[in-house]
């Protein structure tokens, strides 16, 4: 049964109601690592936005044509993950050879995105609640703009944190995995006006 | 492997490398489950197993796996295990698979299955390599379940699922949510690097 929501709500939930970093957790290794400075952080951020929309679009037609019709349901870790290498891959080439200097931009990143949770997890999140075609389009969209959106408020908010006095043992990640969960708390605003599922 | 080896490894991946600490890796799937204790037992031993098994079979094939393909082939190697893992969980633990939905398949892209089999499995034999995913998942284990154990307790007043909390006790609805799991991990590595620096300076004064 696909559930019956417009997409439009369905955009909006994963955005902000249900963000995919802030209340499912995913995609935490990279968010960390990376949201140092502002600008891989927001490389970053569109670069997961593009491949978390695609994966979903081509991950939703093989779960549908492909492992369901075949009964295959139980391959659908590894056939996820090699869609999503593969489409990485592809987006890789294609970049490079249209638009140079956005390759050199987005280059490191793209790499680093097929192991980060959050594609797999967007795939795994569509095919646990059935969404539809669009719904998964809409979702793969808005979890991805959420995901931009929490890494360039943190990146911001660990410039102002840099220069705090913090106590010696909480620098680093420690202070930071304390700043996420306040944006969690903030984002938590969100909950109960959008439903996700 | 002599035993001398063998315990080094055990406590630098328990205390002095943990995963959690210090690489501040793998925590991505596993926040999510650890509001109930129960649930981040099964999660826990399942990274576990998959990280040790996955280590030893990349050890094992280490040398027939060209350079150039070796991260996609890692990647399936795990997938095969978690697979395994998936299956078994769902035949015989049903509850516990459903309430983990997602996060299970996300083992795969857990960073300290990738992070172990990269930086240690790769240059070392299949015996070491097992007893390091073995003890890196332990060193998560043991963390995550020091999350969890507050979590529950203080968010629903129970443990395992028992009622433990005294009558009258008000549950705190912040621990269940997203925003607890951060503070909590953060708390703990402050605890931690505190007792290391006070180590260090200790063993600092004495020489």
């Amino acid at each position: 049964m696909t559930p019956n929501i417009a997409p439009l709500t369905l955009f909006f939930a994963s955005i902000f109601t249900s963000n995919i970093l802030l209340a499912n957790f995913l995609g935490m290794c990279s968010f960390i690592s990376i949201s140092k400075d502002l600008k891989s952080a927001n490389g970053l951020g569109l670069a997961v936005t593009v491949v978390l929309t695609l994966t979903n679009a081509v991950n939703w037609v093989v779960l549908r044509y492909v492992l369901i019709p075949l009964d295959l349901l139980y391959l659908r870790f590894i056939v996820f993950i090699i869609v999503i290498a593969a489409v990485v891959q592809m987006l890789e080439m294609i970049i490079d050879r249209v638009s140079p200097p956005l390759y050199m931009a987005l280059g490191i990143f793209l790499p680093l995105i097929t192991v980060n949770c959050a594609i797999l997890g967007a795939a795994l999140f569509m095919e646990i609640r059935k969404y539809d075609f669009v719904q998964s389009v809409v979702f793969g969209l808005g979890s991805g703009l959420g995901w931009w959106l929490a890494i360039i408020s943190l990146a911001a908010i660990r410039k102002k944190v840099d220069k705090a006095p913090v106590p010696a043992g909480l620098k680093g990640p420690g202070i930071t995995l304390i700043t996420i969960g306040f944006m969690a708390m903030a984002f938590i605003g969100f909950s109960g006006m959008l439903p996700v599922q | 492997m002599n035993s001398k080896q063998a315990k080094q490894i055990l406590v630098d991946n328990l205390w002095f490398n943990n995963p959690i600490f210090i690489q501040i890796l793998g925590i991505c799937s596993t926040l999510a489950v650890t509001n109930l204790l129960s649930n981040t037992v099964i999660m826990t031993l399942g990274v576990t197993f998959a990280t040790a098994f996955s280590s030893w079979t990349v050890s094992l094939l280490k040398n027939l796996i060209p350079r150039r393909v070796r991260m996609i082939v890692q990647v399936l190697i795990m997938s095969f295990y978690v697979i395994i893992l998936d299956i078994l969980l769902k035949a015989y633990l049903p509850e516990i698979s459903k309430s983990l939905g997602p996060y299970v398949g996300l083992i795969i892209t857990n960073c300290i299955l990738m992070g172990r089999a990269e930086g240690f499995a790769q240059g070392n034999p299949p015996a070491a390599a097992f007893w390091d995913g073995l003890t890196s998942g332990l060193g998560y284990m043991w963390v995550l379940l020091t999350v969890a154990f507050f979590r529950e307790f203080l968010g629903f007043g129970t443990l395992m699922g028992y009622p433990v909390a005294p009558k009258g006790f008000v549950p705190w609805t912040i621990m269940v949510m997203a925003p607890s799991a951060f503070f909590m991990v953060g708390t703990l590595l402050w605890i931690s690097k505190n007792i290391m620096a006070a180590r260090e300076k200790a063993k600092g004064g004495k020489a």
